[in-house]
């Protein structure tokens, strides 16, 4: 693990108020370009605020208290919840166009061509070409996928994905972990994936970091550490993935 | 590359249809709407409507009575009442409006910053606007009218100076709010300049409150108009005014009540029109 140009590097990072110091403590994260690193753990055990301190995002009164964040690289973030990452008075296509104008330094006129050219890549209908549609309109998937657009209008070395499926279908949450992985071969960026869905984050990511209570507690290697996990808690959350029931016996029910 | 795509069809969109069908769905700003419009009709079609001059006197016919001839009677000096009564409107609401349009781009856009940049710029809009509150409002307005002389420089300086200040603290708390959304933090990574996020996103999410805060406020600034004219130091004495109407029809309230009271009325009027419309909005943007 040891890279001479590593495109993100976190070293000691310590989170946390006034009053609580321990919200993340002590983290090193070293992510390699086109690489994805999966961070998984349960709710609180400060995965998210990792992930936001990279760009910057901390929610008010929490603060970097220690440690550095070496970032080499051009950040975009995918969020939980595509509906609130939107403007809801913004129709989407010029939002999107937005991105474009400012990040690609382009004209108006080449960033809404350059946007429908991305939402086109992504699978969106192509009556968005004709009619801008306001972000209720449009589903939760289609949200995702604009949401998804906006980060790479921003030409990303790495992606941060803030569980970018928890808020989605299960189907729709298939549909976007396809896109999001054909777009990392085909645009070699490194991904930092944050969930709680290991099995999502194993299908992901070829290393995988363990969370709880604000330190990383186990890191390795996807495969290594789900078929050898060093760590009780690491083995608790294996053992928590439901095993679908016998596929035999179900095919019956399911014709 | 060319990803499955296998959600719904999009929806339509059907958004001025349905506007006109949530006004029809709404009492309150459907029957604001047309009281207003109905005034805003007389007032500007006062020159055909108007069977008198509403400054040529009679003084043959004084305090006569509402009759065929003068509909809600005459004054003192014999001018029909009604010709002033809606001469009167286009100046009070003229001046309403006009008088309203600075304050309330000022105080958006002020509350806008306060709201979005939070620390120092917060501290010092609050600053402002608390000690503007502390103030209290018509002694502002009777400093400013006699410093300025009477007339209408006076209402539309005072408002400038101290209108903002309501739309301030309502779209200061609102836009404090919307800044704590994701889209907002994730606009900021995407790196939109913050000028860009306050004018194409923030604004048009606290303009409907703005607009509601606009009419309550509307209201307050017409009485203010009728008070100053009332004590004399609101717009000058030959150019009809409510506020000068029902001063000058005091004296008589015993013999000609009708001197004051219609002119009463009509402020009345137009201020549940504008209440009327404030509290449709309102609704339909808390349906929504």
């Amino acid at each position: 693990m040891t890279s001479i140009n590593p495109i993100l590097k976190i070293e000691n990072l310590t989170l946390g108020t006034k009053t609580n110091h321990n919200l993340v403590s002590n983290v090193n994260l070293t992510v390699e370009p086109g690489e994805s690193i999966g961070l998984v753990g349960e709710s609180g055990s400060g995965k998210t605020l990792t992930l936001r301190s990279i760009l910057g995002l901390l929610p008010p009164g929490i603060k970097q208290l220690s440690g550095n964040i070496k970032n080499n690289g051009n950040c975009a973030m995918i969020f939980q919840n595509p509906l609130g990452a939107l403007d809801p008075l913004c129709p989407v296509v010029s939002q999107l166009a937005e991105v474009v104008y400012y990040r690609q330094k382009v004209t108006h006129k080449a960033s809404r061509t350059i946007a429908l050219e991305l939402l086109e890549s992504l699978g969106l209908p192509d009556s968005l070409k004709q009619t801008d549609r306001y972000p209720s309109q449009l589903s939760g998937g289609q949200c995702q996928r604009i949401v998804i657009a906006m980060a790479l209008a921003c030409k990303p070395s790495i992606l941060l994905c803030d569980e970018p499926t928890t808020a989605l279908d299960v189907t729709v949450q298939q549909q976007i972990i396809d896109i999001i992985k054909s777009l990392q071969r085909e645009l070699g960026f490194a991904i930092v994936f944050v969930t709680h869905n290991l099995a999502i984050a194993s299908s992901m990511c070829s290393r995988l970091c363990v969370m709880k209570e604000g330190k990383i507690i186990e890191q390795g290697e996807t495969l290594e550490l789900l078929q050898n996990p060093q760590n009780p808690y690491t083995q608790m959350l294996i053992h928590s993935v439901l095993p679908l029931p016998d596929i035999e016996r179900s095919v019956d029910l399911c014709p | 590359m060319k990803l499955t795509q296998n959600d719904s069809p999009l929806r339509d969109n059907k958004r001025i249809k349905t506007f006109f069908r949530k006004i029809w769905n709404t009492p309150a700003l459907l029957w604001g709407m047309i009281m207003l419009f109905l005034l805003i009709g007389i007032a500007i079609l006062a020159p055909v409507i108007s069977p008198y001059d509403p400054s040529k006197q009679d003084l043959f016919a004084i305090l006569q009575p509402p009759s065929v001839k003068h509909w809600i009677g005459t004054d003192q000096l014999g001018r029909d009442l009604f010709a002033r009564l809606i001469y009167a409107a286009r100046t009070d609401l003229t001046i309403m409006v006009l008088a309203e349009v600075i304050p309330f781009c000022t105080g958006v856009l002020l509350g806008m910053l306060a709201g979005y940049y939070g620390k120092w710029v917060d501290t010092i809009i609050t600053l402002f606007t608390d000690t503007f509150i502390a103030f209290p409002f018509y002694l502002i307005v009777i400093i400013v009218a006699f410093a300025t002389g009477a007339g209408q420089q006076g209402i539309y300086i005072t408002f400038i100076l101290v209108g903002w200040i309501v739309f301030a603290r309502v779209i200061k708390g609102l836009s404090a709010s919307f800044r704590k959304q994701e889209w907002i933090a994730a606009a900021q990574t995407l790196g939109l300049p913050g000028y860009k996020i306050i004018l194409r996103h923030l604004l048009p999410n606290v303009l409907p409150q703005a607009i509601i805060v606009l009419m309550t406020d509307m209201v307050g600034l017409l009485v203010a108009i009728v008070t100053l004219g009332y004590l004399g130091i609101g717009i000058a004495p030959p150019t009809p005014d409510w506020g000068t109407m029902i001063s000058d029809g005091q004296s008589f309230i015993t013999t000609a009540w009708w001197l004051s009271t219609i002119p009463g009325c009509a402020v009345v009027y137009t201020g549940i029109a504008l209440s009327l419309i404030g509290d449709g909005l309102a609704d339909i943007w808390r349906r929504k």
